[in-house]
């Protein structure tokens, strides 16, 4: 397997390194999505982020995360340079964002629609900045990338009674040959712990991280009471049993197992960087768009995201690996697959899908596109915890 | 033969099965032999690797997943019917 270890990243000034090298155009408001769009349509090449955000939530907790995640676009290790199209008013504003922003080691315009000239001609810079950025990263060359400075996340989502059984196994084995490789695997959606404190918190690197564990497991579980009252118990749902599922814990082990077995090193918050390396837990939502938000923001390079039922779910700027759970979603959406984790029901040995998942990896990191990729079927949302006002 | 049930660790005392068993079928999976269903199992549900006697552990990924209810039999279905949540009652 060292072998084929040959991959390649961009270095940024931190040391730290992106497998893409994009141009990011990202949104600081929901007010400003057809402007972002309009640059998306003039300028294909570049990676164009609108969301449903920015303003409209007074909540310290949603204002932390709105800014931890856009300033975490921006500072994404994939991202070479960024256009960042603002409003005027929003409370993302530019002048918040940069602060927060601070020195992010790499080329930044900044627009507001407010103040150049409305939304056609906030286009018509916002594109033209984006070429000129495209232009100045096309001579940044890739250099060889060790693979402690590779971050890889753990998603599943649209799981079927297979999931658990084929696709995040096979990920787990990959979570853990990363880890022994020196990588850093992320992996969150806390609700989907409930059930598995005591397997989780054994596998603590210490005291302080087995109580933290323990901790979000516990809050998860006292919000799904609190949010479904009597049904907190349909986390896992009749559809669930029939699948053979008979217990959360059974449900939970096989969401869980996506992040192999290694020590957990460190539990972070939603969209917080990391500071250790090796398994990585996240304090975050099951939800996908949201979870792979986090991840990413976290500082994931790529994300692998099993299915069973089959998503399109892609993410701005990051390759995502899809492994299907079975070989008839694998057949089913052809263009949104990348593997086959149901050739394991056929016969296939674990150790060899295990392989040629690395081997892909080895491919995507260095520049091939996964299938979400190719067909930009980019998904863009984060979490919240009160509603707009 | 082909293999029509899956042992995800080796700790384990229950596997899936991959396509469904009848009563009195062979399950086949590589490291597993003499294994007969004694009841009817449908897919993606779980067949008992070894007896489990009644409040023992149904153990899945290596993992304590459930427990028995009462004696569960090598090579018979497991599921809600004979195992109950140390949890949630579900």
């Amino acid at each position: 397997m060292e072998a084929m270890s040959g991959i390649t990243g961009y270095l940024r000034p931190n040391g730290g390194f992106g497998i893409r090298n994009h141009v990011l155009v990202l949104a600081t408001v929901s007010c400003v999505t057809g402007v972002i769009q309009r640059i998306a349509r003039e300028v294909p090449e570049a990676v164009c982020v609108p969301h449903a955000w920015g303003c409209g939530r007074g909540g310290l907790r949603d204002v932390q995360v709105l800014l931890r995640v856009l300033a975490g676009m921006v500072h994404h290790p994939n991202v070479g340079a960024v256009v960042l199209i603002g409003l005027g008013c929003e409370v993302s504003n530019t002048k918040t964002l940069a602060a927060v922003i601070g020195d992010a080691g790499k080329p930044i315009e900044v627009l507001n629609v407010q103040e150049d000239g409305g939304s056609l001609a906030t286009a018509r810079k916002g594109a033209a900045a984006a070429r000129r950025l495209l232009e100045h990263l096309s001579t940044q060359r890739r250099v060889p990338l060790s693979w402690d400075k590779v971050f890889a996340g753990m998603e599943c989502g649209g799981s079927d009674a297979m999931s658990g059984v084929t696709a995040n196994v096979a990920i787990g084995s990959v979570a853990d040959w990363l880890v022994e490789q020196g990588a850093t695997v992320i992996f969150g959606e806390n609700t989907e712990m409930i059930g598995t404190a005591h397997v989780l918190a054994r596998r603590a690197k210490n005291e302080a991280v087995a109580r933290q564990i323990e901790q979000l497991i516990d809050r998860a579980e006292r919000l799904t009471h609190d949010i479904m009252g009597d049904m907190a118990s349909l986390v896992i749902s009749p559809g669930n049993m029939d699948g053979g599922m008979s217990t959360i814990a059974e449900k939970a082990m096989g969401s869980i197992c996506k992040g192999g077995t290694s020590t957990i090193n460190q539990v972070v918050d939603y969209g917080e960087p990391p500071t250790e390396h090796g398994l990585i837990l996240q304090d975050g939502p099951g939800y996908d768009g949201d979870s792979m938000t986090g991840l990413a923001v976290s500082g994931a390079q790529l994300l692998f995201f099993s299915t069973g039922r089959g998503t399109p779910a892609g993410f701005p700027g990051l390759p995502v690996i899809k492994v299907a759970s079975n070989s008839r979603v694998y057949a089913a959406m052809p263009d949104d697959m990348d593997v086959n984790a149901g050739a394991l029901i056929e016969g296939k040995p674990r150790a060899a899908l295990r392989d040629e998942m690395i081997d892909l990896m080895v491919r995507v990191i260095n520049g091939e596109p996964t299938q979400a990729e190719r067909h930009g079927m980019d998904v863009f949302t984060f979490m919240t915890v009160h509603p707009p006002f | 033969m082909k293999a029509n049930i899956l042992v995800i660790h080796p700790c384990d005392n229950v596997a899936v099965v991959l396509t469904a068993l009848a009563a009195g079928e062979t399950a086949v999976a590589a490291g597993i032999e003499g294994l007969t269903a004694v009841s009817d199992i449908p897919a993606s549900h779980k067949i008992a690797l070894a007896d489990i006697a009644a409040g023992g552990a149904v153990i899945k990924y290596g993992e304590t997943v459930a427990v028995s209810t009462r004696d569960i039999k090598k090579g018979e279905w497991v599921h809600t019917h004979n195992l109950e949540s140390k949890r949630w009652k579900r």
